[in-house]
């Protein structure tokens, strides 16, 4: 699967090559368009089946929050897959956080490091430090990740137990910390009323209607598509000034309408509701700085050579042994932040917090196409699988399907992505 | 002892682009040693795999008749079965499994799936005796050398009752000693009657224990010499003997100042600690030159050229690297590219591509400074820079967004080239560059060496074909079991002399 979004043959070219260019950025990019469609197919059959439950404001926000530590977690799992490599550790890793940082708020008297934020710093450099020590055995002593890390899951999810004095759980978390995960971005706009609610006999609103606009979050979401449109344009004008061919016009144009559309409904569905969850916030900015990193820096580019080739990276000059390191470090803080989204929505720390969630984290990262060999995967595809992953747990749980088929579920989505991967992948 | 046993006629295989074989004969005897002798490349392995059924019947033209009966294999099951036993240059030995779970792999003596390991042992011991190795089958293949591992691959083809046993270089990785202890073998295994096939060019050995020589030069056979004709200056002439026409491009070479120099550099190998693969080499290189290293396989030529850049290969390695005059830290790659060094590895999928990526990438990933700002790429320099190699280096793709692994070897090794002219390397090593290649994208390569070397920059070519090196160098290292055993102007060398100071070498090291 090509790491660019379009592929872009020389210039000149003749008028009459032009269809095919179409067709093959279309094929190009079937994995990536088809993921999304997908995800969309999946997301309308939930909202049938659940009569409409799915696309509710307040349904919305919640799939964002439950879902939100496994996408965090799934850009780091991306990296470390991608460099060939697997980490088992991240549920543990997360659990442990949410006790070390739910025993510096609550039980231990530390002052003002008690703060929430202060122990939000302090949580994601112990979460790279621990993601530091499991790489330094996997880079510089070619430990197998899957031992090294099945090592850490098992000490990890260990410490936490002990960390939360055996099956208690440690808690109420301040209202501050808990912000990260269940908070919403201020209104400082202001509200716009645009259905006045219904007022019941006793004098009261009756919850969920009428119809109130966030305006933040409106504004912050036209920005956003505006600057992607722009962004778009531009980078297109500059392809064609320097005598590239950009993917054809009308195929960029129909992209970034349905982009758009797609992203101010949410956008407007959010702002429906109460506003923009922070925790979406951080996650799109991290979404956004993680697509940077691996699709426009050098040190993206040496980690798809190095998962690609290793001896071949090696031999190019890349330092392949710090780059993994690296690649465990980021990991280590993604789980770190992960840990602390459970801990900050569940409003406590509890044993079994992540529990599992690395195989969540793995699967979502499978789905959207990376190759278990390495060298292959993006960082949307992750998203997008997560998302997946997300909603079928959610509209399953709207249906009432027994948690038990809710796995079974889950299981055939992610053969059938692979399967579906290696079927196109042998025919190309 | 008349009776023919192997008769191959008017064998032709052809692989895409290339024709491999083209209307080989092989005759050979009941009870004889035959050898099959030809440089790197002249089409002897895959003669023997014809043969054994690697390229199944169909794949190639021409007949082969085994024991008067005309034979189709379909694969080395066929063979075996007949009695053709093939040993292949790299042993196929599982490591961790005993010498007896080994000889018997796939072959056990086993009643409803369940081994009777007793009966193994024994038949492994009777085996071992009759090759002369003392161990016990219960050894683990890896706690032995490589000379008793060659041992228990011939027991392993005994124990399929062969009748005519087909030795592909066995002593290519193994000590002098060990050497004629499996030569001796050879011939016991003569007296009692059993044919072999002895594929080899060390030609000391064959004139040793040969009965007949059969010389195949670029697919062909060239002719087949009786003992009394033996000697190794008629087998040297036979092999070689060809013209050298115009299939190097012409050069006026401009030859500056020495550039490069290496210092008795030494290395020991990465595993077998005691073992030293390169034995205090000098050589120096010049603006402008183009410098061969001759030598056959497993003259330490790669290992050299790897341990030099970034001490990709081997331990303990000591010596000097000199750039203008200057001593140079080559300790990692990234050092090694910084002052200007690069190397193009002999086997391109393994060590020189991500093959699961496009040209454009692969082109840049060694210079990446060199298309961003502040680690941020620019896509579009990126793509002009791809673009540009593409046409410099004639990569024949539909465009720079082609996947490598799809690419034919002789556009594989123009990405690889590109991937290092982008680097701006001051010194080139280039191992094998035109290895596996077909003709006419050998003859671009050549033309781009030229190129460089006349943009002044200074270049060494590790090539086992002499012909290549005569064709593009002006100068000329013979190397031989880690060691310079020669060094000559290309003007003056002939292959004649390279393989005499070869011959010579391997007579000094023994």
């Amino acid at each position: 699967m090509s790491t660019d979004s379009a592929p872009a043959p020389q210039g000149n070219i003749a008028e009459d090559q032009r269809p095919r260019i179409a067709v093959s950025a279309l094929t190009t990019n079937l994995r990536e368009y088809g993921l999304i469609i997908a995800l969309i197919v999946i997301m309308l059959f939930f909202q049938f089946t659940t009569s409409g439950t799915l696309f509710k404001p307040v349904n919305l926000s919640n799939l964002v929050q439950q879902n939100s530590f496994i996408i965090v977690m799934a850009l780091g799992m991306l990296l470390v897959i991608v460099s060939g490599y697997i980490d088992l550790s991240v549920g543990s890793v997360a659990g442990f956080i949410g006790a070390l940082a739910a025993n510096m708020m609550v039980i231990w008297q530390l002052g003002p490091l008690s703060n929430p934020l202060v122990v939000s710093i302090v949580c994601l450099i112990v979460g790279g430090l621990i993601g530091a020590a499991q790489g330094y055995w996997i880079a510089y002593h070619r430990i197998p990740s899957f031992i090294v890390t099945l090592a850490g899951m098992l000490i990890f999810r260990g410490i936490c137990q002990a960390l939360l004095g055996g099956g208690s759980s440690v808690g109420p978390l301040p209202d501050g910390f808990k912000a990260l995960s269940s908070g919403f971005i201020p209104d400082v706009i202001g509200p716009l009323t645009l259905i006045p609610p219904t007022v019941n006999a006793a004098g009261k609103t009756i919850l969920g209607s009428g119809l109130t606009l966030h305006m933040t979050t409106i504004v912050l979401g036209m920005i956003a598509v505006l600057a992607y449109a722009y962004f778009g344009v531009r980078t297109r004008r500059k392809r064609e000034r320097h005598g590239y061919e950009a993917e054809p016009f009308p195929l960029f144009v129909i992209k970034t309408l349905v982009a758009s559309a797609l992203a101010l409904f949410l956008v407007y569905e959010f702002a429906s509701y109460r506003g923009l969850p922070v925790v979406l916030l951080v996650m799109g900015v991290l979404i956004s700085l993680f697509v940077f990193v691996t699709k426009r820096m050098t040190i993206g580019r040496r980690i798809y050579a190095m998962g690609g080739n290793p001896k071949a990276a090696q031999l190019s000059g890349i330092n392949t042994e710090r780059l993994t390191l690296l690649v465990f470090i980021n990991m280590g803080v993604l789980s770190a932040l992960g840990g602390l989204i459970i801990a900050a929505r569940l409003g406590q720390a509890v044993p079994a917090a992540g529990l599992g969630s690395e195989l969540d984290v793995i699967a979502a990262v499978f789905i959207g196409g990376a190759s278990a060999m390495g060298g292959v995967g993006q960082v949307i595809g992750a998203v997008v699988g997560g998302f997946i992953m997300g909603v079928m747990n959610n509209g399953m749980s709207i249906m009432g399907v027994n948690v038990d088929w809710q796995q079974v579920v889950k299981g055939l989505v992610l053969l059938g992505a692979v399967i579906f991967d290696v079927y196109n992948k042998n025919k190309a | 002892m008349t009776s023919t046993i192997l008769e191959m006629r008017d064998i032709t295989k052809t692989f895409p682009g290339v024709k491999a074989l083209s209307n080989v004969n092989l005759s050979v005897e009941e009870g004889e040693i035959h050898a099959v002798v030809g440089e790197n490349g002249a089409g002897k392995s895959t003669l023997m795999k014809v043969l054994s059924g690697v390229y199944p019947a169909g794949t190639y033209d021409g007949q082969i008749i085994f024991q008067g009966q005309e034979c189709q294999f379909k694969g080395i099951h066929d063979s075996e079965h007949k009695g053709i036993v093939i040993i292949h240059q790299e042993l196929a030995l599982v490591p961790m499994l005993s010498i007896a779970e080994n000889i018997f792999l796939g072959n056990e003596h086993a009643k409803y799936g369940v081994i009777d390991w007793d009966a193994n042992e024994a038949r492994t011991s009777a085996l071992l005796k009759k090759v002369g190795l003392k161990e016990d089958p219960k050894t683990l293949i890896t706690n032995i050398g490589v000379g008793k591992q060659q041992l228990v691959e011939i027991a392993k083809a005994l124990s399929k009752e062969v009748k005519l046993l087909i030795l592909d270089e066995p002593t290519a990785s193994l000590s002098e000693k060990d050497s004629q202890a499996l030569l001796d073998l050879l011939l016991e295994f003569k007296r009692q009657g059993m044919t072999s096939i002895l594929i080899s060019h060390k030609l000391n050995e064959v004139n040793r224990v040969a009965d007949k020589v059969t010389v195949i030069r670029d697919g062909r056979t060239i002719e087949t010499l009786a003992k009394k004709d033996i000697s190794e200056d008629r087998i040297i002439t036979s092999m070689v003997g060809r013209s050298l026409d115009d299939r190097y491009p012409p050069r006026e070479p401009k030859i500056g100042e020495v550039i490069f120099e290496v210092k008795n550099w030494s290395v020991y190998h990465p595993i077998h600690a005691e073992r030293q693969v390169i034995k205090g080499i000098d050589i120096n290189v010049r603006k402008g030159e183009v410098v061969g290293i001759a030598g056959l396989m497993g003259a330490g030529r790669t290992e050299f050229a790897m341990s030099l850049f970034g001490r990709s290969y081997g331990r303990r390695i000591t010596g000097e690297v000199l750039l203008r005059g200057k001593p140079i830290d080559v300790s990692s790659v990234s050092k090694a590219v910084e002052h200007g060094i690069a190397y193009v590895t002999e086997d391109r999928k393994t060590y020189g591509l991500n093959l699961i990526d496009h040209i454009k990438h692969n082109i840049t990933v060694a210079n990446l400074g060199g298309v961003s700002r502040h680690s941020v790429i620019d896509d579009l320099r990126e793509l002009a820079v791809a673009n540009d190699y593409r046409k410099k280096t004639n990569i024949r793709a539909s465009s720079v967004y082609q996947m490598t692994g799809n690419l034919s070897g002789g556009n594989q090794q123009k990405v690889v080239l590109s991937k290092w002219l982008f680097a701006d390397p001051e010194l080139l090593i280039l191992d094998e560059p035109t290895r596996g290649i077909d003709v006419g994208a050998k003859y671009e390569i050549y033309t781009i060496i030229a190129r460089l070397a006349s943009e002044g920059k200074a270049i060494v070519v590790i090539s086992s074909e002499m012909p290549e090196l005569l064709g593009i160098t002006d100068r000329i290292y013979v190397m031989n079991e880690g060691r310079i055993v020669g060094e000559m102007p290309a003007a003056d060398a002939s292959q004649e002399k390279i393989m005499r100071a070869i011959v010579r070498g391997e007579g000094k090291a023994a």
